[in-house]
């Protein structure tokens, strides 16, 4: 029986001759978090990934895609069968896929759906001497080898350049309800509900999405009556997107204090159970922890540091 | 495989240079007490293999520390004498990823047993590594919550040796694998010193060390403490016992549930010949003249659960099901899961012997896929079980045989490597929560190219400059210079 691996398509071939072999490059999506991570060195030459959807297997919920494809695109395929993915960000019509994945910026339904990290099943990418290596494997389970993909994800580009990604998809729910909360505890509104896809605080208002089964949301709405008034709004707070904390999530309640991990970030939205807070104002970088690891793998796949120099590490 | 990278100083370069066995036991009895540092012949023995039926390979040496500060000695002393060393959970390890090669010392972690922190409200618990799977999940269990990865094993193996091979089970259809699960893992390296990779915290900054160290199978160093993540158990769940006249009936119900936009908490077959041994063993009231059944189970709240019941129970009979039938109470239930979980174990009323492979197919391959599997094992005239992950397309053919028989190696070889390449085919892994350890490494180049698997050297190369820690698991040699001695014959069976 002959085995043959799937091969790069002539687009990623075309986008690895673009990244070539010596300068400085960096890819550019659609700048929505550009403020993430490092700033990038001057005179990078800036390159587009690859567009488009490449093909959409609903029956085996996966979807194959050039990394360059905004967040709404993608979406608009998934949703003409019922599907959606973990990719989530603000301004999906602006964001690209392999923005996303490169910033690692998981959507505000991580709560139940888990971070974008975990639903990269196979990333192409054009390494920093040109070569185009392919991580993972378009099946929904595969412990196959080293997972470079964890590495790739929030990694800004810096390893390789994302050329075309498989994801995971999973079905849209039925029903998708924001519910506010004003004044209630998000300890106790956590308690109540099981599983819902979002809690937001913004340390007067608790917002819950709970989506499924009309019938199931009716009932943990009744249920979030007993917590506190409850009213059945469109959508959930906007987020401000000045940029990201990263807490653990049992100490986010510390976000009322005047010295607590907010103060000076402006407004701020924080997500109950994940201990992301989305803040008004961009926070400094923080210092990298196990730095000398961090640099290590830097080193060992982009040793001439051609690949989006500033973004990581800073 | 052409191409020199890395190029640090291989620790097999000095390998036990100049250092005797007795001086290395010495000073490890000088780090642990000496009842933990075990080197008569039996002793090592017990240690020579684990759950694959890969070639025994005695280490030199076996360590029990209690502590991260004794795993950080062991790793030391070891370097310090030339010789490297093989973390070790409980050894039930399918894949010849704790078989120690090239007389390593063995650092096995089932003395660091206890749960040191249960933080119910925010769901989370801090173990260390040598924790039984069930055991945490039993601890948890009074306050609503459980630990969502389930392997078959779960009642032996550890949390440590899930995070080495990426653990899956049934329940990782819906919820993913170990790597999902896993918060923060503290990991001391091969150099000895001692790090926390990944945090509570929901993004850590920087790489993902977290999850690259996730499923690197021992090879970039020894968990010591782990923060795992805890989920709220659903208030209702559903647990569907499907019969079908074939494999080929049953799997095209499999495709057709996940077509039909459901996504089960788990959905696992079980053919003929593995519901007979089953049922013998078990007696879990499954039905001995089908094809094959399905194990469905929904979980999440009453109607949701109900709708997709529904659901699933119409795709089942439209695609042949004779009978559906939902366990009417927990004990029903856990009765059935003890039916699928105690496979492995009863294949041994059939044959003294199994081997096994872990592949993952498409899903909408599965039922050419099933059909060709058990056409391969009647050209090699073998019997083969089949019990596995449907939903996620995880295969898991058993052949079973008597190595006793004359010539009967040479047909399960045949087999097994009849089945790799129809996995790889149509698209399929090596491997969806096995790992690959020694028995499917030398097939990586038929998933891989040699830039692929370079590029996963260099993860293991940035953990590990001097390839100490596990040496000669998951990449083939070549993939880096100067790894091709003691590569043991026949390895993979």
């Amino acid at each position: 029986m002959q085995i043959t691996r799937s091969q790069p398509s002539a687009v990623t071939l075309a986008f690895a001759e673009a990244v070539g072999i010596d300068d400085c490059v960096a890819v550019e999506g659609g700048r929505t978090h550009w403020h993430y991570g490092g700033t990038l060195a001057p005179n990078v030459r800036l390159l587009r990934a690859p567009t488009g959807v490449v093909s959409f297997e609903p029956e085996e919920m996966v979807v194959r895609c050039g990394a360059g494809t905004t967040v709404a695109e993608l979406t608009e395929v998934l949703a003409t069968k019922g599907q959606l993915c973990a990719l989530d960000p603000a301004q999906p019509h602006l964001a690209t896929v392999g923005g996303v994945l490169a910033a690692g910026v998981s959507g505000h339904r991580r709560l139940r759906q888990g971070p974008v990290r975990d639903s990269l099943l196979e990333a192409q990418y054009v390494a920093a001497d040109g070569a185009v290596i392919r991580a993972g494997a378009p099946v929904v389970k595969n412990v196959s080898g080293f997972d470079i993909n964890k590495l790739l994800v929030g990694s800004f580009g810096s390893l390789g350049l994302l050329a075309e990604v498989v994801l995971r998809c999973r079905p849209a729910p039925v029903l998708s309800q924001w519910i506010q909360l004003d004044g209630a505890d998000p300890r106790q509104v956590r308690a109540a509900v099981y599983n819902p896809s979002s809690i937001l605080w913004d340390g007067n208002t608790v917002w819950v999405l709970v989506e499924g089964d009309p019938a199931d949301v009716e009932a943990e709405t009744r249920t979030l009556r007993a917590v506190a008034t409850v009213e059945l709004v469109m959508a959930g707070p906007a987020l401000p997107l000045g940029g990201r904390l990263s807490l653990p999530p049992g100490t986010l309640y510390n976000c009322m204090r005047a010295d607590g991990p907010v103060a000076g970030l402006g407004a701020w939205v924080a997500e109950i159970g994940v201990g992301t807070v989305h803040v008004e104002h961009t926070p400094p970088l923080p210092p990298l922890p196990n730095a000398h690891l961090q640099r290590t793998l830097k080193r060992a796949y982009d040793p001439s540091g051609r690949l989006a120099p500033g973004r990581f590490p800073w | 495989m052409s191409g020199v990278w890395g190029g640090d100083e291989g620790y097999a370069r000095a390998m036990h240079g100049g250092s005797t066995l007795d001086a290395l036991v010495a000073e490890l009895r000088t780090a642990l007490a000496p009842g933990r540092v075990l080197n008569t012949a039996a002793e090592k023995a017990l240690y020579a293999k684990d759950g694959s039926a890969t070639t025994p390979s005695a280490p030199a040496v076996v360590c029990l520390p209690v502590s991260a500060a004794e795993v950080q000695a062991c790793i030391r002393i070891a370097r310090a004498h030339g010789r490297a060393i093989t973390p070790r959970g409980s050894g039930t390890g399918l894949a010849g990823g704790a078989i120690p090669l090239d007389e390593p010392v063995v650092i096995t972690t089932t003395k660091m047993n206890k749960v040191l922190e249960v933080n119910a409200e925010e769901r989370y618990a801090w173990v260390e590594p040598g924790v039984f799977n069930l055991d945490l999940t039993k601890i948890v269990s009074a306050h609503g919550i459980h630990y969502a990865p389930d392997p078959s094993s779960q009642q032996s193996c550890s949390i440590g040796g899930n995070i080495a091979t990426n653990a899956g089970g049934p329940h990782c259809l819906l919820h993913g694998t170990t790597s999902a699960h896993v918060l923060a893992v503290e990991v001391a390296l091969p150099n000895g010193e001692l790090v926390m990779l990944g945090g509570l915290e929901p993004d850590p900054v920087g790489l993902d060390l977290r999850g690259a160290f996730v499923g690197s199978e021992g090879t970039m160093g020894v968990a010591t403490r782990i923060a795992v993540r805890l989920m709220a158990d659903p208030p209702a769940v559903a647990t569907m016992l499907a019969s079908f006249a074939t494999i080929a009936a049953a799997s095209d119900a499999v495709s057709a549930i996940i077509a039909a936009g459901l996504l089960p908490a788990a959905l696992e077959m079980m053919d003929a010949n593995c519901i007979k041994a089953v049922e013998r063993f078990a007696h879990a009231g499954l039905p001995e003249d089908a094809g094959a059944v399905l194990l469905v189970e929904v979980e999440g709240l009453s109607a949701g659960v109900r709708g997709a019941s529904v659901l699933i129970d119409r795709v089942c009979r439209d695609h042949g099901a004779t009978t559906v039938r939902t366990a009417a109470d927990a004990v029903e239930r856990a009765l059935l899961w003890k039916a699928r979980k105690s496979a492995f174990g009863a294949i041994a009323s059939i044959k003294p012997n199994y081997y096994l492979h872990d592949a993952v197919v498409p899903r909408t391959r599965l039922t050419e896929v099933m059909q060709r599997v058990v056409e391969i094992a009647d050209e090699c005239d073998l019997i083969v079980l089949n019990v596995f992950h449907a939903g996620d397309g995880n295969l898991h053919p058993l052949l079973v045989f008597d190595r006793r028989e004359p010539g009967i190696m040479e047909r399960v070889e045949r087999a097994g490597h009849a089945i790799i390449e129809l996995c790889l085919s149509v698209g399929g892994v090596l491997s969806g929560e096995h790992g690959i350890g020694i028995e499917k490494r030398d097939y990586m180049g038929l998933l891989f190219s040699d830039d692929d698997l370079r590029h996963q050297d260099l993860l293991r190369h940035s953990f590990d400059p001097t390839a100490m820690c596990n040496p000669h698991k998951v990449l083939p040699a070549g993939s880096r210079c100067g790894e091709l001695q003691h590569v043991p014959e026949g390895a993979w069976i």
